[in-house]
């Protein structure tokens, strides 16, 4: 990892995830379930909402009687949804936001991972703009405040017949009307972030919208103990005929508004359009290098599709076969996708190191760091190893692992196939194998954790084979700041195989499997 | 007992500390939802706020005989008019102060809209006198709307004054 503030800022979110994987456990770690929390509290959100909307009236006096009512008379219910409604708004902010910090920390952001990063922009100001909306609805001295404010930054634009100012200079120009528009985009501006929400998904595989249960109900209880125990405020009834002086502010949603006040008008849809800009632009400022695209070759290929379910960036699709084979379909790889992971690769069935006939070719394959190459490399690692309790590592290349004598860097542990742990340990490369990859909580590529994980427990297909003795196989889970853990690790499981007798299905490596020659850059370190 | 409900049943101090952890940060969040208050405007202040809309003068001149009797019957209007309007001059002062004088040129592409203003003055609260003066027509000397208004504003008072030719000019609301 490069120095600099990406990786200050990584190691920082890797420490604190530490404390809460203690906390909650890493399946429930809510760091790592940012955008799925994300989505449900904009669920908690919805629902609140149409709550209200049954008890909420649309006129300039009744909007605040009905806000009122519903707050004081049945505290116990409207008014717990109306703290919950907009308790779950602020969250869904603070949540959006670290969800954002720690996308960018991660560097997961750029590259054939753009597409994600760019869609998620518009998603903050349709959230900015809910919340806006939704507190005019009230029409109490915050929203009065928020109403002359927003129209009057609006009306600097001058693409208004009229001003929209003027409907609150006196209380008599307001009419109720005008609170019919404000409920029809409170309901519209959500529906348009919800389709923006579900695009923003669109280029990833298994997104999870849902958090883990318990911790959806855990984040459930918390937010209704929290409207229980500090109901939402609510100020006195707007009053046209005077200016609000102090408001007590949302600095979630409403935090831009001192910064209106003190700059002119010009400046702010500067800085807006500026910081819109910008953000759209970070991916390419600059560009992440990516290695090739995964690259299929039809003649090892017989369409069964692992690769399409294991791909966690939807690059791969299942299409008509091509080359008449008798097989229904072939695989097609979208290279604009591929981030080259290589989880596809250790998904084929067809790769296996064991292939001693002609060139170790699989169905599917990265350009710059193919199967023979990760065999050789294997090999050349092995060659660093001496001594009892030989361990060689594959390590991911976002994980805690650095380089070292006897260790296969890769993009994603899941890039190895389960066959090449049962190559390692049966050609008597190494005593062992330990798998070191990302943090539990998080896998930078998505899913290689969970399918390393599944295809090691024998559930998920490349299965690691029976034969293979589990005490010789190591599988160690760490982020970047927990390299003293898994060197720990490594030690105590090179401690433990020096005990071991000697593996008894050892096959010597064969001339033709040892004559592979390493890639450079994937080579034993 | 196996299964999820088992899972989740042996992670129960998990679950309080993450409900605690959870529930401060909610609290957090309720917190800064509405403090620190934010003062928008300083005590003692009033509010002057003037908005109108109104259309400026279009230059126009009478159509000549012939020029009638090429047209259509139901066409032949005495006038011909410039699409663009001139803009509308506003002047205001407060205890013979100005704080306002603008020339404000007509809305749309083809400047044929009205011109609008909205401009904000605060004052401290007190007795005031305003004068207001408007013309619509660069053509006429002077000003054809004049006005003027002694007001005592209070603290955080919001005072709209507002315009309507058909009704004489400016008022108050």
């Amino acid at each position: 990892m490069t120095a600099g503030p990406r990786a200050v800022l990584r190691h920082g979110f890797d420490r604190l995830e530490r404390i809460l994987d203690r906390a909650f456990g890493p399946d429930w770690n809510p760091l790592a379930q940012l955008g799925p929390l994300g989505w449900f509290l904009f669920w908690i959100v919805a629902v609140t909402g149409i709550y209200l909307f049954i008890f909420f009236d649309t006129g300039v006096t009744d909007a605040y009687a009905s806000v009122t009512w519903l707050s004081a008379d049945h505290w116990w219910h409207a008014g717990v949804a109306r703290s919950l409604h907009r308790y779950a708004s602020d969250l869904m902010v603070v949540v959006m936001f670290t969800h954002l910090i720690r996308e960018w920390a991660m560097d997961r952001y750029r590259g054939r991972r753009w597409f994600s990063w760019i869609t998620g922009v518009p998603v903050i100001w349709f959230v900015y703009l809910s919340g806006i909306t939704g507190y005019w609805l009230v029409w109490d001295d915050l929203a009065q405040y928020v109403a002359l404010t927003s129209t009057e930054l609006l009306d600097s634009l001058g693409i208004f017949a009229e001003p929209i100012a003027r409907n609150f200079l006196a209380p008599e120009l307001l009419s109720s009307r005008f609170f019919t528009l404000m409920v029809f985009l409170h309901i519209a501006i959500p529906l348009l972030l919800l389709l923006l929400m579900w695009i923003h998904i669109q280029r990833i595989t298994s997104a999870r919208t849902r958090p883990p249960r318990v911790l959806g109900a855990i984040t459930l209880g918390a937010l209704v103990v929290g409207s229980v125990a500090m109901p939402a405020p609510l100020g006195r009834a707007a009053d046209l005929a005077t200016v609000p002086t102090r408001v007590d502010l949302d600095w979630f949603l409403l935090s831009l508004y001192p910064v209106i006040e003190s700059l002119p008008a010009g400046a702010i849809w500067a800085g807006v359009a500026g910081f819109t800009v910008l953000l759209a632009g970070l991916p390419w400022l600059p560009p992440r290098r990516e290695g090739a695209a995964a690259a299929v070759f039809l003649d090892h290929c017989n369409g069964c599709a692992r690769c399409v379910a294991d791909c966690p960036y939807a690059a791969i699709t299942l299409v008509p076969r091509s080359d008449g084979l008798p097989f229904a379909h072939e695989v097609e790889v979208n290279a604009a996708r591929c981030v080259a992971c290589g989880i596809c690769m250790g998904a084929c069935p067809s790769s296996t190191p064991f292939r001693r006939s002609g060139e170790l070719i699989t169905g599917i394959d990265l350009p710059d760091r193919p199967l023979a190459a990760l065999r050789a490399d294997a090999i050349a690692a092995s060659g660093a190893l001496a001594g009892a309790g030989r361990v060689l590592t594959l390590a991911c290349a976002h994980g805690a692992a650095g380089a070292a004598p006897g260790r296969i860097i890769l993009p994603c542990v899941a890039m190895a196939p389960p066959s090449l742990v049962d190559f390692i340990i049966s050609r008597g490369l190494a005593d062992g194998v330990a798998v070191a990859g990302c943090a539990e909580r998080d896998c930078f590529n998505r899913l290689g954790v969970a399918w390393t994980r599944a295809r090691f427990a024998r559930e998920r297909d490349p299965y690691l084979r029976a034969r293979v003795p589990r005490e010789r196989v190591l599988t160690v889970w760490a982020g970047p700041s927990e390299r003293p853990r898994l060197e720990a690790e490594l030690s105590a499981f090179a401690g433990r195989l020096a005990t071991l007798p000697a593996y008894e299905n050892l096959r010597p490596l064969g001339d033709d499997e040892a004559a592979a020659t390493p890639t450079r850059e994937g080579g034993a370190r | 007992m196996t299964g999820p409900r088992a899972s989740w049943l042996g992670r129960l101090p998990q679950i309080a500390l993450g409900g605690v952890l959870i529930l401060a940060l909610v609290l957090g969040v309720a917190t800064l939802s509405a403090r620190p208050a934010w003062q928008s405007l300083a005590p003692g202040i009033a509010l002057v706020r003037l908005s109108l809309t109104h259309s400026g003068a279009r230059n126009c001149r009478d159509r000549t005989a012939d020029e009638l009797a090429k047209l259509p019957k139901n066409m032949r209007s005495p006038q011909v008019c410039e699409r663009r309007r001139a803009p509308v001059r506003v002047e205001m002062d407060v205890d013979g102060h100005s704080v306002l004088a603008a020339d404000l040129p007509p809305s749309g592409l083809a400047g044929s809209g009205p011109s609008r203003i909205y401009h904000r003055i605060e004052l401290p609260a007190g007795s005031y006198r305003l004068d207001l003066r408007l013309s619509d027509d660069p053509a006429t000397q002077g000003f054809e709307y004049v006005a003027a208004f002694d007001v005592d504003l209070h603290p955080a008072e919001s005072l709209a004054v507002d315009f309507d030719a058909a009704s004489g000019g400016f008022f108050l609301h």
